[in-house]
């Protein structure tokens, strides 16, 4: 850890997205970067209650979560992940041009990282207007009759259905997880049209690009949350 | 280095004159306003939250519930321990004496991010706006844990908003954990070596890795209680299956290290002021670091003590229980070493160093019963009793406020570049000492003889105890009120202070009282230890004279 960070540049002071209380460029930068590190432990944390929440409630109604998470659409859910992980490598490219210092390259990553945030998010909206036909949604209108895992090999006599309470429970959690997954969504794609504008009018050079890596690293972690969310919510107990 | 001795009102440039007009100060990013507003904002909380206070005192005064009915009651206690601990505990120390002091004490020119500083302020307000609606809306009155079922299904008064409330006050936190993270990384002058930094700094270090990493988990469970109040989403609901404990998990994993939060800041201070006014290095330094680190990582791993008698295993317990011991551990050596650092010291009673002294005996009160509280067996017997209340209040009030007032007497000077009258707050100090303990050594022996909280009518035997403890409050009300008083009567009248009254040996004294914008004039580098007490004089005589108390 250097402690000297702070010794005056006296050249420092010729670049204007140099703030007024740091003392030198690579000190602005360091600073910002770990704010966003420290930002995205909160964030971990902040999910991390939902998560813990879901974890305790599977394992307490393993077969029960089961038949609700066989009621998703386990290809639009596969769609959606591949999109994401698409995304990510457009933010690595947007980055990356943002080094070079390739202005219309850094507009186009942006703009196709916004492009599939929304393709994400248009999905997801489907997903949740199924759950809306299938009333499958917790609340006064929630009515759930579908079989445990497994059940339906049995004869029609001996077939048990699932806890229709239990898979509120599920479907609960299911919202609050990806409805905050796709708040956090809105807000990056929200993000990511801003600092479009930005670059658009040239205000990012290889010497000041921070915003740029800092909502990269945002949109690196939302995407992180839904690589845990699609196996958790669409994948275990599938296989029976 | 400018320390200048002598006053220099009006000539001198300082950041209370930098600028005028409201604007000014609502649009401010220097971390020193951004303490000032934080400071009339909590202090207006102190005030609402000492008023439910007073009048929950006053219905005990009586066996009968006679001033309020139960339902009123519950509102009162509730709404007492939300505004106390959300909006004024929690922010207290930290964000107004850390945002002043943190940039001060580490050589830099203002927090890493002034604008985030700014932002949580706003967010504070946010959430202190939607607290002061649901007061005036009727009030909540589920206690400050918001409990479910009764949260989620049951209560029938303002739940949503003084969850939105709370919800906007965390992330308040959280902006200023962060900030102070990342400012004490990166923020540091030349020579400010991690080993260098004032206990002060060390203690808000600690404290912001709670606010980061805790405050995150109460949102997004009071979020979820919301939700299922609003949508009917069901989590914490026992009707489909739910399970309430886990909702008690989920609170307590942060409102346990959140007294740690109150806390710690509050043994930063009493290390800067007990080593000033000893004129003495702080006995092992080392040890005082690993100290306030041992707490908020050890903080962590004792929340379920909280639920002894709420159905969770006894495997469970005992591990709970056993590290709830733990947890004791480097809060002694604190006050082992505080003690150890004023051993043949050259002492001087000044009134910071009066609350020290109030907060290391009541501190270890506090902290030793709550060794009884993390033992299964007593804390069965004693559990949601006064005991409880008395234990919680010895650490919050008499260990956390002590700090903070002595606290803000020791930098006054450097707040407002003016001395607050030094036999005021003498006397001051010793009615809050006195007011406290008659307030609430009452309450260990009634809750010890089993009188629990959140009732508001008692048996008539328990009713000499809770007329001390009544009086206790009244005596306090006016200890508390007194220097509010005269430190706003010195903004005006009080004597100018110079750079460092103290002759205290903090990088913050280096600089004229009060600060320039940027707080140093020529960027400080530091080449000597924390607390170089050896190499300073002793405090200036014209600063230990004392002024006579009126009669």
């Amino acid at each position: 850890m250097p402690t000297s960070q702070a010794v005056v540049d006296e050249h420092a002071h010729e670049n204007p997205a140099l703030l007024h209380h740091f003392a030198t460029e690579g000190q602005q930068k360091n600073a910002a970067s770990l704010g966003m590190w420290v930002f995205l432990a909160q964030e971990v944390m902040f999910f991390g209650g939902m998560f813990c929440a879901y974890l305790v409630y599977r394992y307490k109604y393993f077969a029960d979560f089961g038949s609700a998470s066989q009621q998703l659409n386990i290809w639009l859910g596969a769609i959606n992940t591949a999109v994401l992980i698409c995304s990510s490598l457009t933010v690595v490219l947007a980055v990356r041009a943002a080094q070079l210092g390739k202005r219309m390259a850094l507009v186009f990553w942006l703009v196709a990282t916004i492009f599939l945030g929304l393709v994400f998010l248009g999905i997801k909206a489907d997903e949740y207007a199924e759950k809306f036909e299938k009333h499958h949604v917790p609340g006064a209108h929630f009515s759930y009759h579908e079989l445990l895992p497994g059940q339906e090999k049995l004869p029609e006599a001996e077939r048990q259905y699932a806890n229709p309470h239990h898979a509120e429970m599920y479907f609960s959690l299911y919202f609050a997880l990806t409805g905050m997954h796709a708040l956090h969504m809105i807000i990056g794609v929200g993000l990511f049209g801003f600092l479009a504008c930005m670059a658009w009018r040239g205000k990012y050079t290889p010497e000041f690009y921070t915003p740029i890596e800092n909502s990269g690293l945002y949109w690196h972690f939302v995407d992180i949350i839904w690589i845990y969310l699609f196996p958790l919510l669409y994948l275990i107990d599938r296989h029976r | 280095m400018a320390t200048t001795d002598g006053p220099d009102f009006g000539e001198r440039e300082n950041y209370l004159n930098a600028g005028h007009g409201l604007k000014s100060w609502l649009l401010t990013v220097d971390h020193k306003r951004i303490a000032l507003l934080y400071l009339i904002s909590i202090t207006f909380f102190f005030f609402i939250g000492g008023f439910f206070a007073l009048l929950i005192r006053l219905e005990l005064l009586t066996p009968a519930g006679e001033l309020v009915q139960s339902d009123t009651y519950n509102k009162l206690f509730t709404m007492h321990g939300q505004v106390m601990v959300f909006f004024f505990l929690i922010p207290a120390v930290p964000a107004v004496l850390g945002n002043f002091l943190m940039p001060l004490m580490i050589g830099a020119k203002d927090l890493a991010f002034p604008r985030i500083n700014l932002l949580s302020w706003y967010l504070y307000i946010i959430g202190g706006t939607l607290m002061v609606y649901t007061i005036l809306n009727g009030g909540v009155d589920t206690g400050w844990t918001f409990y479910t079922p009764l949260s989620t299904e049951f209560a029938n008064t303002n739940v949503i908003s003084a969850i939105l409330g709370i919800f906007f006050a965390g992330f308040s936190s959280i902006l200023t954990g962060l900030n102070f993270i990342v400012t004490t990384h990166r923020m540091r002058a030349p020579g400010m070596t991690w080993s260098r930094l004032p206990l002060f700094v060390w203690a808000h270090y600690a404290t912001s890795i709670i606010q980061v990493l805790g405050t995150p988990v109460v949102a997004i469970t009071l979020v979820l209680v919301a939700l299922e109040r609003l949508l009917h989403l069901g989590v914490f609901n026992p009707a489909l299956g739910g399970d309430p404990l886990l909702f008690q998990h989920l609170f307590w994993f942060y409102s346990h290290p959140a007294v740690y939060i109150m806390i710690l800041p509050g043994m930063g201070i009493v290390s800067e002021i007990v080593c000033c006014f000893s004129r003495k290095r702080i006995f092992g330094y080392k040890a005082m670091t690993l100290a306030v680190v041992g707490i908020a990582v050890i903080g962590f791993l004792v929340w379920a003590h909280h639920m002894f008698v709420a159905g969770i295993s006894v495997y469970a317990a005992l591990i709970f229980s056993l590290l709830s011991y733990f947890v004791a551990v480097p809060s002694a050596i604190k006050v082992f070493n505080w003690t150890a650092t004023m051993y043949k010291g050259s002492i001087t009673y000044q009134t910071p160093m009066l609350y020290c002294f109030g907060f290391v005996g009541l501190f270890t009160i506090g902290g030793l019963t709550g060794l009884f509280l993390a033992a299964l067996g007593v804390d069965v017997h004693v559990h949601d009793t006064y005991f409880i209340i008395a234990h919680f209040h010895y650490i919050m009030v008499g260990g956390m406020v002590m700090a903070y007032l002595g606290g803000m007497h020791f930098w006054w000077p450097k707040i407002s570049g003016r001395m607050y009258p030094e036999g005021w707050g003498k006397l001051a100090a010793l009615i809050v000492f006195i007011g406290f303990n008659l307030t609430f050594f009452p309450q260990f022996i009634l809750g010890y003889m089993g009188m629990p909280r959140r009732y508001h009518s008692y048996p008539p035997e328990f009713q000499i105890l809770n007329v001390l403890s009544t009086a206790g409050a009244t005596i306090l009300a006016v200890g508390y009120l007194l220097p509010m008083v005269y430190f706003v009567w010195s903004m005006r009248y009080g004597k100018p202070a110079p750079a460092n009254p103290w002759n205290a040996a903090g990088l913050e004294w280096q600089t004229p009282s009060p600060p320039p914008t940027f707080n140093f004039d020529e960027q400080p580098v530091v080449t000597w230890e924390a607390y170089n007490y050896d190499g300073i004089g002793e405090i200036p005589e014209k600063e230990r004279e004392e002024v006579p108390v009126a009669h």
